[in-house]
């Protein structure tokens, strides 16, 4: 065929973007395809597709989802994490004359999938997922506000995630660190594919994220049942409140400076050029006004996953709960007014610069007083030293570390000695592991039974928690030192030899964090294997306050067979005490949204639109738009988008409820 | 629903309700468009600061006063107020249930989008062929992106108007097509509310300038 031809349907994409002479990429891609043709096999075999299309991927039940975006979370994790072994141990050999084993090509795409995946593909979901499982049981609704458009968010979200992962074995990521600052980014000195999975990859999972932002805020605002005013809310939901809002006042700012980034590589524009009047500055402005608020979109959530986890295992209302709201929403607006403490060595000036470093010191204000109000909810408190408590009190151990040297660089003229340096690097890893990534596994260990009516299993999970903690601690302190003594973040080799043992020191703790993430999984494992064991019976395994406990574990689709009403903060805690009976009769026919597959459809239109602009396939691209269009057109014509769960099927449901609490006593 | 949170006449107090009605279809629906109107706004203040910022950035090329024919862009933003105009028009006739009215308000709010979008597209071309294209200096860009953004909003504006029309026509004014008329009623007043932005910020102030 005519070269013409081959690049009208091809676009850039040809038998050399395969890396077939990378033998680490190979290696890695005959692995994943044997495990994802065993996992194809497996579920052929045992005829589970149409199960799982049917009750899982078409879904709008807001569980299902949330338990999905948490499978995509844990799963993204296992790939982020093996860059970060990489990169351990790239560093840790890379020394005396070696050039350890990653070349540079490839070690510099390491780094920058390795934030890019953790970041958007790791915490977002897990977070993502905890708040669309948790938030709707947490105030007595029966689903979200959209349920399609739920399902829909979902699937952008995996979109995204898909065309990352793609990158790994079809052409190449960005080569940029994880925010692919122009000129870098430009297409002048990145012209390959790489920036353009990073900016499609993005602006597809984005879509998803802003949608689902628009979605809980809704539901919180307008689902909640009677009796929950807003101060009556848990403080989970305050938080997922407040981190949505945060979401919905922030990403419309990524979508923008990333096709405005489009644009400069796409057209020719001069956004951030350095010349034509272009301005990279702006890129790196606009950027962190996103990314600030994003930090606190991922920690938020904890906080509240943290407070009710404190308060359970206490066996004591929330201390300062007030306090904790108002320190909540404090910091949503503070997250705003500090993003240009990322580069303060940019050069706005000392006035500038001091406004953005005092408002950042603001910041742990409100912070320490959550703080405060956790250890005084433990005071005096019965505590209970079940995982997710652990996980809480590690959580607290390491993310006052970590806010403090996040004070220290929040002081300008210490930044500017500190600036993109290891110090950098362990302090936000130090706040993100220690306050999301530790949140996020309390809340897993919290509320799994809810999600799958059986505990998980303590003595792997306890392993887990060790291995995480202490290979936490032995993987970042030493980057604490190396940063203080100047060590600049992602370097590839070094010259130095002495600074070598402390880097072999981080590879040995992040080689505990493997063996961390390992016994996590052998404890789900595990933990289905002893269901029968493990199982809650009750609904409520941990006597806990709120009232996702009140219904069974896991919940019924319709969640509630009677709509609750509250009357206190700790409304499950109130019922217990004030001796609520659980209604067995008078059961209704209930109200819910059907499932589709629309929004399957339509995601992964979306992602094949974004393979074809990645690799100039101009027709793939205008063809999967247009159907795009079509298909979410064509939904609009379907106006019947509920059904009724019959009186019979609910009596049914509840009956069985009623024998299972019956054995239980 | 204060009656169900105070105790009932037993003096236990209601823990959940009996007779329990659910909400009724788009009961979220005006909030939530509302809100994702104010992420799309954000996406216009973002690009109303990259021009704020890259504005008189030309580059040795042609500014706003060599290239705006205000004449021309004053006829095209009355294209847009007028079809504000006949958009209310239709919802008042909707809230009368004429459905024959609205749907010719409807299609006459579609021909000033239309217009608009003919002019703008006209202006473009002449711009471009004149040699101030996107390219040409960060202004240029700036201003294509911030304009064309919003004429991209009233196209998909105006795809949506069609689809509404037919669903209106095939299945009449029922509930869920007037809140649909609704949400594009309000998308359709915002994007003539960032135009008087536009209209201001950018060409008459650029003119000024």
């Amino acid at each position: 065929m005519s070269p013409d031809l081959l690049k009208l349907i091809f676009g850039r994409l040809s038998i050399d973007s395969l890396p077939l002479h990378e033998p680490i990429l190979v290696g890695t891609f005959v692995m994943v395809a044997l495990g994802g043709a065993a996992l194809l096999g497996g579920l052929t075999y045992f005829r589970l597709w149409g199960y799982l299309w049917r009750e899982w991927f078409t879904s709008v039940d807001h569980k299902r989802i949330g338990i999905m975006y948490m499978i995509l979370g844990i799963v993204m994790l296992l790939r982020g994490f093996a860059d970060a072994l990489m990169m351990r141990a790239q560093q840790a050999l890379a020394f005396g004359g070696s050039e350890g084993f990653l070349p540079s090509h490839h070690y510099d795409q390491v780094f920058t999938a390795h934030g890019v995946i953790m970041i958007f593909f790791v915490a977002m979901p897990l977070v993502t997922g905890l708040m669309n499982f948790v938030v709707p049981l947490q105030i007595g609704a029966r689903d979200v506000s959209f349920p399609f458009l739920n399902n829909f968010s979902f699937w952008m979200t995996v979109g995204g995630a898909v065309l990352v992962m793609a990158s790994l074995f079809i052409g190449e990521f960005a080569r940029t660190g994880w925010l692919a600052y122009p000129p870098l980014s430009n297409i002048g000195y990145s012209p390959d594919v790489g920036v353009d999975y990073y900016i499609w990859g993005l602006q597809v999972a984005g879509v998803g994220t802003t949608l689902s932002g628009i979605n809980l805020i809704c539901t919180i605002v307008k689902l909640r049942c009677p009796g929950m005013t807003m101060m009556k809310m848990p403080v989970f939901t305050w938080t997922a409140l407040c981190t949505n809002i945060l979401i919905v006042a922030s990403f419309p700012v990524l979508t923008v400076v990333l096709a405005l980034l489009t644009l400069d590589r796409y057209v020719g524009t001069n956004f951030f050029t350095n010349d034509f009047g272009g301005s990279p500055m702006m890129y790196v402005n606009l950027i962190w006004i996103w990314g600030h608020p994003e930090v606190y979109i991922l920690v938020l959530p904890a906080f509240g996953i943290f407070s009710e986890v404190t308060s359970t295992f206490s066996g004591k209302r929330l201390f300062g709960y007030t306090s904790m709201v108002y320190a909540t929403v404090v910091i949503t607006i503070l997250s705003y007014l500090v993003w240009l403490h990322h580069f303060f060595t940019m050069g706005s000036g000392a006035s500038v610069n001091s406004f953005f470093g005092i408002t950042t010191m603001i910041i742990s204000i409100p912070t320490g007083a959550k703080m405060f109000n956790w250890l005084f909810t433990m005071y005096r408190g019965r505590i209970r030293f079940e995982l997710p408590m652990l996980w809480t009190i590690a959580f607290m151990l390491t993310f006052v570390l970590g806010g403090m040297t996040g004070v220290l660089l929040a002081v300008p003229p210490a930044d500017f000695v500190l600036h993109n340096s290891l110090f950098l690097i362990a302090h936000f890893h130090n706040v993100i592991i220690g306050g999301v990534v530790f949140g996020a596994f309390a809340g897993i260990n919290y509320w799994f039974p809810k999600a799958f009516g059986f505990k998980l299993d303590p003595f792997w999970g306890k392993l887990s928690f060790w291995f995480w903690v202490t290979g936490f601690y032995l993987a970042f302190m030493p980057l604490y030192v190396l940063g203080l003594m100047g060590v600049t973040r992602r370097l590839r080799v070094f010259d130095d030899p002495s600074l070598q043992i402390w880097f072999v020191i981080a590879a040995i703790g992040a080689g505990l964090v493997f063996l961390g993430i390992l016994s996590m999984l052998m404890q789900f494992a595990v933990s289905f294997l002893k269901r029968e064991q493990l199982k809650d019976v009750t609904g409520d395994p941990w006597d806990a306050r709120t009232l996702e406990w009140a219904t069974s574990s896991p919940p019924p689709d319709y969640n509630f067979a009677f709509t609750p009403v509250v009357h206190d903060n700790d409304a499950w805690w109130d019922m217990k005490k004030r001796g609520y009976h659980r209604p067995l009769t008078g059961f209704k026919p209930i109200h819910m949204p059907s499932s589709t597959g629309t929004g399957v459809i339509l995601a992964g239109l979306a992602t094949a639109m974004g393979f074809g602009l990645i690799w100039y396939i101009w027709w793939l691209a205008a063809v999967s738009f247009i159907a795009m269009l079509a298909v979410g057109i064509g939904h609009t014509f379907n106006y019947h988008r509920d059904f009724d769960i019959p009186a019979d099927d609910v009596i049914r449901a509840e009956d069985a409820r009623t024998k299972l609490l019956a054995g239980a006593k | 629903m204060t009656v169900a949170v105070n105790p009932s006449q037993t003096g236990e107090p209601v823990f959940y309700l009996a007779d329990e009605h659910p909400h009724p279809e788009g009961y979220s629906t005006s909030l939530g468009f509302w809100i994702y109107l104010m992420s799309d706004c954000l996406i216009f203040a973002m690009l109303f600061a990259a021009f704020g910022v890259l504005g008189a950035n030309y580059a040795a090329g042609p500014a706003p006063k060599d290239l705006f024919e205000l004449p021309l862009v004053a006829v095209n933003t009355s294209m847009l107020l007028l079809s504000s105009i006949t958009y209310g028009f239709a919802m008042l006739t909707m809230q009368q249930n004429k459905t024959a009215q609205t749907q010719m308000w409807l299609a006459i709010t579609g021909l000033f989008g239309l217009a608009f979008i003919g002019i703008e597209l006209s202006e473009f071309t002449h711009m471009i062929y004149e040699g101030a294209t996107p390219q040409r200096s960060a202004f240029l860009s700036a201003f294509f992106t911030l304009v064309g953004t919003h004429g991209l909003h009233v196209s998909c504006g105006l795809i949506w108007l069609v689809t509404l029309m037919v669903q209106v026509w095939k299945f009449g004014l029922i509930e869920a097509n007037r809140r649909r008329l609704m949400c594009l009623s309000m998308f359709w007043h915002f994007l003539d509310v960032v135009w008087i932005g536009v209209f201001t910020f950018v060409y008459l102030l650029g003119v000024l300038r």
